[in-house]
């Protein structure tokens, strides 16, 4: 009787307790924020990325008395991220599918020599200078000629299997010779003026009118992404957050995207500049001075447009669904179907396209062109994308990922020139934190695949 | 008579100077559970292999329903209805269980885009069926346990409604209540009318489901016998010595015993 009586307490006991937890009673302000949080259901190694960069931005910011976190810094900062987030977006998918890219960085030096002649030289002899097409033409050209250079590289690494390693790292070579041969040597000078619209710049960036119009469209895209999602779950029933969390989401959202905006837009033109943008748009120049924003940059645009479109190919798209379950199972995906050779030949082409676009942004910002362009570039890409969650192992890595892991390096570069940290120390400190930034993220997935 | 639902004929694989394969002939009828096997490397595996797409046969023709049919993969198999459960599960771990059901075959919108609201929907729909205590739809399948795996290896499989069914070793890697539950299925599947190769290292698989038993050999077919007709000793003495049951001499017998 007595031994009944007593697990009959402990059961009582047990269920109480649990029945308490499940109602939420249990919970100190630790298991509020820690239910809170997980109602989010937000992805905790991204969510722990995010953190880490903004410990960067903070510390840099008190290191350096107070400069780093102000709209100048950081509006700098988008501008130099856009380069290399471009092509990390690019980099994720080829080493999800279990390969490497090492010829970015030639390929871009490439490519942009053969942009960088095509509208200082060849297209003049023929068309004149400054056309209005003359930055379509280019853009476009460039655009093909990445997408054959990814191709044939990509060809060679499905078709005939040649591991991508060597496939690439002969590229690193011929393709850095192949923009020597082009011109010589020379530095190609200057760029189309249209075109170097692309760069960034005071006329390169769209304002604070439009800054705001896109901010306030992203926010709106962004309401009507997540309404979406809920509502189509809630019609096949599925489990859907509870919906304060989805409120506060859209909230969230659309306050990082305003907020940035908002703090971009007080990164105004020096006097000089303004005077003369007020003059061309027949603004009278007052007493004090014109607060004119030059609003976001356009490579800035070009790189979060990519990301999306990239985004959207990686998971919404079968091309994408393949390139993962390639980098998961090879043989699971040969099995299902899947044409694993052209799928691989694709994501080369892709990449190669990727690479066009930021050789084009390149070029523009620096308005022109030498035989050196891009070197080491395909380093800081792999490690942007690394450094973003992206497994060497493959079938793991998102876009989003690789363009925080982007900005993660750009910070850390532009932070300890601000602090004012000699060259090859902020090598030094790079390449630890590419180290320490794969140590964590190996822990963390050894840790949670239990 | 209506023609088996396939036949295989003369088929022959070769790795090198190896003959995986050899001239192997073996057929399949509607509602039936033909069982394979074999030592290991007796080139069970290779040849519904060339059944199900993932294997090219040097040699051999291939007839569903009396007619020849070329099969140069596997959606040539899946197009004739051929469904494949692999050994190895063929699952990409790090995509969720209704990728991995619908992969190669993904449910789309209007627009092209993958439509995984209605990929989840009948993966759930069919799992409720199969197995009722599946309720892991958004993590990999690398997080799942092997019964759960094997799980979605066989919603893949039964799906898309095939009618032919290749098992290859559907029990190795369950525990006793998931065997049963898979047996349980492999029956239900035959009173639909599903023509199954079965291929097991589990003779008492064996003797519970088939209706006919091929036993291979070093890549040759010893011999097709109905269950009825044998003992489990007997079909053990195909598999080890590679002879029929009236080849086996006295002495050889003894020895297989002693």
């Amino acid at each position: 009787m007595a031994v009944t009586e007593e697990t009959k307490v402990d059961e009582a006991g047990a269920l109480d307790q649990d029945e308490r937890q499940a109602a939420g009673l249990i919970r100190g302000p630790w298991g509020l924020i820690k239910r809170g949080v997980g109602s989010l259901e937000l992805d905790t190694r991204l969510f722990g990325m995010i953190v880490g960069l903004l410990i960067i931005w903070v510390g840099f910011h008190f290191w350096s008395g107070g400069t780093f976190l102000t709209p100048r810094n950081l509006w700098n900062l988008t501008v130099q991220t856009s380069v290399v987030a471009i092509m990390a977006t690019g980099m994720v998918l080829i080493i999800v599918s279990r390969n490497i890219d090492l010829s970015v960085g030639s390929m871009l030096g490439f490519i942009g020599m053969a942009m960088a002649l095509l509208q200082a030289e060849w297209l003049p002899q023929y068309f004149g200078f400054d056309q209005w097409y003359t930055w379509i033409v280019v853009l476009a050209a460039g655009v093909v000629l990445g997408a054959i250079v990814g191709f044939i590289q990509g060809a060679i690494v499905a078709y005939a299997a040649v591991p991508s390693f060597i496939v690439t790292l002969g590229g690193l070579l011929i393709w850095r010779g192949l923009a020597w041969v082009l011109a010589s040597g020379r530095t190609i000078a200057p760029m189309d003026a249209t075109f170097q619209l692309l760069g960034g710049g005071a006329r390169g960036s769209v304002g604070g009118t439009i800054s705001w119009i896109i901010g306030i469209v992203a926010c709106v895209a962004i309401v009507l992404l997540l309404a979406s999602r809920r509502r189509t779950r809630v019609r096949y029933e599925f489990h859907v957050r509870p919906l304060w969390a989805d409120v506060a989401l859209m909230i969230l959202g659309c306050a990082v995207v305003l907020g940035a905006v908002w703090f971009l837009n007080r990164y105004y033109m020096p006097e000089g500049l303004a005077m003369a943008h007020a003059e061309a748009n027949g603004i009278e120049w007052p007493e004090g001075g014109l607060d004119i924003p030059f609003g976001i940059a356009n490579p800035v645009l070009i790189a979060i447009g990519t990301a999306i479109v990239m985004t959207f190919i990686a998971t919404r798209r079968r091309f994408g669904r393949y390139v993962y379950s390639i980098g998961g199972n090879p043989e699971a995906a040969a099995l299902g179907g899947i044409k694993t050779k052209r799928t691989i030949a694709l994501t080369f082409m892709l990449m190669g396209i990727l690479v066009a676009l930021a050789a084009g942004v390149q070029i523009a910002r620096l308005n022109s062109a030498t035989s050196g362009l891009g070197t080491l570039q395909e380093l800081y890409v792999i490690a942007a994308a690394v450094i973003g969650g992206t497994s060497l192992a493959g079938g793991i890595g998102t876009i989003f990922g690789a363009v925080l892991g982007a900005l993660v390096m750009q910070s850390l570069q532009s932070g300890m020139v601000l602090v004012g940290i000699e060259t090859a120390l902020q090598d030094v400190v790079v390449g630890v934190v590419l180290i320490l930034a794969v140590a964590v993220d190996v822990a963390y997935r050894r840790r949670h695949s239990t | 008579m209506t023609p088996p639902m396939v036949e295989m004929k003369g088929m022959s694989v070769s790795f090198g100077g190896v003959h995986a394969v050899d001239d192997v002939t073996i057929d399949l009828l509607p509602g039936e559970i033909h069982a394979l096997v074999g030592g290991n490397g007796a080139g069970k595996s290779t040849l519904i292999k060339t059944l199900s797409g993932a294997q090219r046969p040097d040699s051999g023709t291939i007839l569903i329903d009396g007619e020849p049919v070329h099969i140069e993969g596997p959606i040539d198999a899946k197009r004739h209805g051929i469904e494949t459960i692999y050994q190895t599960l063929a699952l990409a771990d790090n995509i969720d269980a209704p990728g991995n059901m619908f992969l190669g075959r993904e449910l789309t919108t209007g627009l092209g885009n993958l439509d995984d609201s209605a990929m989840e929907a009948a993966t759930r729909k069919l799992m409720a069926r199969l197995n009722p205590s599946f309720q892991n739809f958004k993590s990999p399948v690398a997080s799942l346990s092997g019964g759960q795996r094997q799980s979605v290896a066989i919603a893949r499989a039964v799906h898309f409604n095939a009618r032919i069914l290749i098992m290859d070793e559907p029990t190795a890697a369950l525990g006793p209540a998931e065997t049963e539950q898979v047996r349980q299925l492999i029956r239900q599947l035959k009173q639909e009318g599903l023509g199954i190769l079965l291929i097991s290292h589990d003779i008492h698989d064996v003797f519970d489901l088939a209706d006919r038993i091929s036993v291979m050999y070093q890549g040759s077919l010893v011999g097709i016998v109905p269950k009825s007709e044998v003992t489990l000793d007997q079909v053990l003495a195909m598999i080890i010595l590679g002879k029929k049951p009236d080849e086996v001499t006295e002495s050889e017998l003894q020895e297989l015993h002693g």
